[in-house]
């Protein structure tokens, strides 16, 4: 959110006053464009009292292939960590929603596009294996262009480390949310933000596996309206829901409702019907 | 010499040996070829010994570079190819089914490119569909209910970026194939045989043994694709190439791969049929070497394998 009493929204081009727009959970009064928030404003939205404890928030980025484009990758990392504050595009944390604890995730698009490497790999792979270990669902929110090319192979192999992970989840009946958010593309919507046992969308993100300007490229057609958003997707069956960010909190705590009882925190040591005696 | 003209001396020397085929067989003429075909090998060695990055990607892309039809010809009997996913259509940029390897009945999957332009065109040039990754692992799923190993070989650009292909879930495809390939309870052996093209080669990729060839790549976009979004100017492409660190052995120290699996002189595609006896020769000890794990143990080396790999600080 641009700094200044006024914003513009990027939905419908009004001027608008901003403390209406973040009296509205960021999102336009007018149109109902969802602004992009950090992680932070994200997770005092959504947790309980707007609290929660972070963990793992030392691990920092490093430059394993020494890499260079336009600039050095080292010198972007200490940019972007200047103007963030944080060290990667991944805030770790607990926290407690509707009083069920919870593991979450949350990505930083203001981190290099929320771009996914080694860092943010290891984080997501711990939530998940903390969340095994303390039998709490993981609430997992994307946000990020995909995988981050200065790590190249390495960020690759993130997506096949935090979907192992997530195997050892599903086997043992721990519920996994994963919430897509304008954008979602790449390596995150092919990893983990398409695993959850529920898909639930903001409104109007783009969420996909190939970015659009390269599909244009590749097929040489102008795409249709409306491609890759939130709606094309619930459309075609790729998502459980699509959820207003103002009644995002209240969404998940139905849905933890339903995934946490008793029965289902049972549910990795149920005994196949066909061995009972 | 331009960069991508490395092959250039190569051919001009297999085409002299040609041109002396005709000219009879007196000792002189013998002789000869013996010299030129000993010059042809070192020559091969050579160059092949100081391929860069750029020129390893071409390689990985060589129109001949062979394809999984071909190891399964050569390294494989009795293929019964298994099609469709069930939910929709066949994908010809993925082939599998189930084959005889050194007398072992085992499942194979893999990417498969098109030698003409009308196979190409078939095969999509190697970029598969979401129907390509669900067929995969329908496969994987019936070794697994039958206790077979499975062997994929990977060689796609990447997963098809299309409309349809993005309708029908392309995405959760891939990722799906990622986390049921992690639950598998049978053994896992991969051979990246030529481009390792992120998202789209991955999901063939989750493996108890991770191989790649001397001269294939793996990594996270093509060098193209890089270019284009990073330099934001495609004919970056030859240094996006070097600054990925795709080639074998920078994927090795990085213990991205496992093994890396010598090609013959002159690259996989100057003999087909002896690169796969390198390939069968390795894939049959790491089978060797895997049957002495259990279903779990299975499933928990290939997860220490992955979770192992990352390189941050704290």
């Amino acid at each position: 959110m641009p700094e200044g009493l006024w914003v513009k929204c990027d939905g419908c081009r009004e001027i608008i006053y901003k403390k209406e727009v973040v009296l509205n959970a960021n999102v336009c009064p007018k149109c109902n464009y969802h602004f992009r928030v950090s992680a932070r404003e994200r997770l005092t939205a959504l947790l309980d009292d707007g609290k929660y404890v972070e963990f793992d928030q030392d691990i920092s980025p490093l430059d394993p292939l020494e890499f260079k484009d336009t600039k050095p990758y080292k010198g972007r990392l200490k940019d972007y960590q200047k103007k963030t504050g944080e060290k990667d595009a991944l805030i770790a944390c607990r926290g407690t929603i509707g009083g069920q604890p919870v593991i979450m995730a949350v990505m930083n698009y203001a981190f290099m596009g929320g771009s996914m490497g080694s860092v943010v790999g290891e984080k997501v792979t711990r939530c998940a294996e903390a969340a095994l270990r303390e039998r709490a669902p993981l609430i997992v929110i994307s946000c990020s262009g995909g995988a981050r090319m200065q790590e190249g192979a390495l960020s690759l192999m993130q997506m096949a480390k935090i979907s192992s992970a997530l195997a050892m989840l599903d086997d043992a009946g721990v519920p996994f949310l994963s919430i897509l958010t304008d954008p979602t593309t790449g390596g995150v919507t092919a990893s983990y933000a398409m695993l959850g046992d529920m898909n639930i969308a903001e409104p109007r993100a783009l969420i996909g596996f190939a970015g659009p300007r390269v599909i244009e490229q590749t097929i040489r057609q102008t795409l249709p309206s409306g491609f890759q958003r939130s709606e094309f997707l619930i459309e075609h069956g790729m998502l459980d829901c699509i959820v207003e960010r103002s009644k995002m909190r209240d969404v998940l705590i139905h849905c933890l409702r339903f995934m946490t009882s008793d029965q289902s925190a049972q549910a990795g040591s149920v005994t196949p019907f066909m061995n009972r005696d | 010499m331009s960069e991508e003209l490395f092959e250039e001396p190569i051919l001009d020397l297999e085409r002299k040996i040609e041109a002396l085929s005709g000219t009879g067989d007196d000792n002189a003429t013998r002789n000869r070829r013996l010299q030129l075909e000993n010059e042809l090998d070192e020559l091969r060695k050579q160059i092949y010994g100081n391929l860069s990055s750029w020129q390893k990607t071409l390689v990985a892309r060589h129109p001949k570079r062979p394809y999984t039809h071909d190891y399964l010809a050569h390294m494989m009997e009795d293929f019964v190819e298994l099609h469709g996913d069930r939910r929709y259509s066949d994908d010809p940029a993925i082939v599998g089914g189930m084959a005889v390897f050194r007398g072992e009945p085992v499942a194979v999957i893999g990417h498969q490119k098109g030698r003409d332009t009308k196979e190409k065109i078939y095969r999509n040039f190697g970029m598969p569909r979401p129907e390509g990754y669900r067929k995969a692992l329908r496969i994987m799923k019936i070794a697994e209910k039958f206790g077979r190993p499975i062997i994929t070989f990977i060689d796609t650009p990447g997963a098809y970026p299309g409309i349809g292909a993005e309708e029908r879930g392309q995405a959760e495809a891939i990722a799906y194939n990622l986390r049921e390939m992690a639950k598998l309870k049978v053994p896992v052996l991969v051979t990246v045989t030529g481009e390792g093209g992120s998202g789209g080669a991955l999901a063939l990729g989750i493996g108890n043994k991770v191989n790649i060839l001397e001269y294939a790549t793996y990594s996270v976009i093509s060098p193209e694709g890089c270019a284009a979004i990073l330099w934001k100017d495609p004919k970056m492409s030859k240094v996006a190439a070097k600054a990925m660190k795709a080639t074998a052995p920078e994927l090795a120290k990085l213990d991205i791969v496992d093994e890396i699996i010598r090609e013959v002189p002159g690259g996989a595609h100057a003999d087909p049929k002896g690169q796969a006896v390198l390939v069968g020769e390795t894939l049959a000890r790491q089978m060797e070497e895997l049957s002495a794990l259990g279903p779990d143990d299975l499933v928990r080396q290939r997860y220490d394998r992955f979770r192992k790999l990352g390189v941050y600080e704290g």
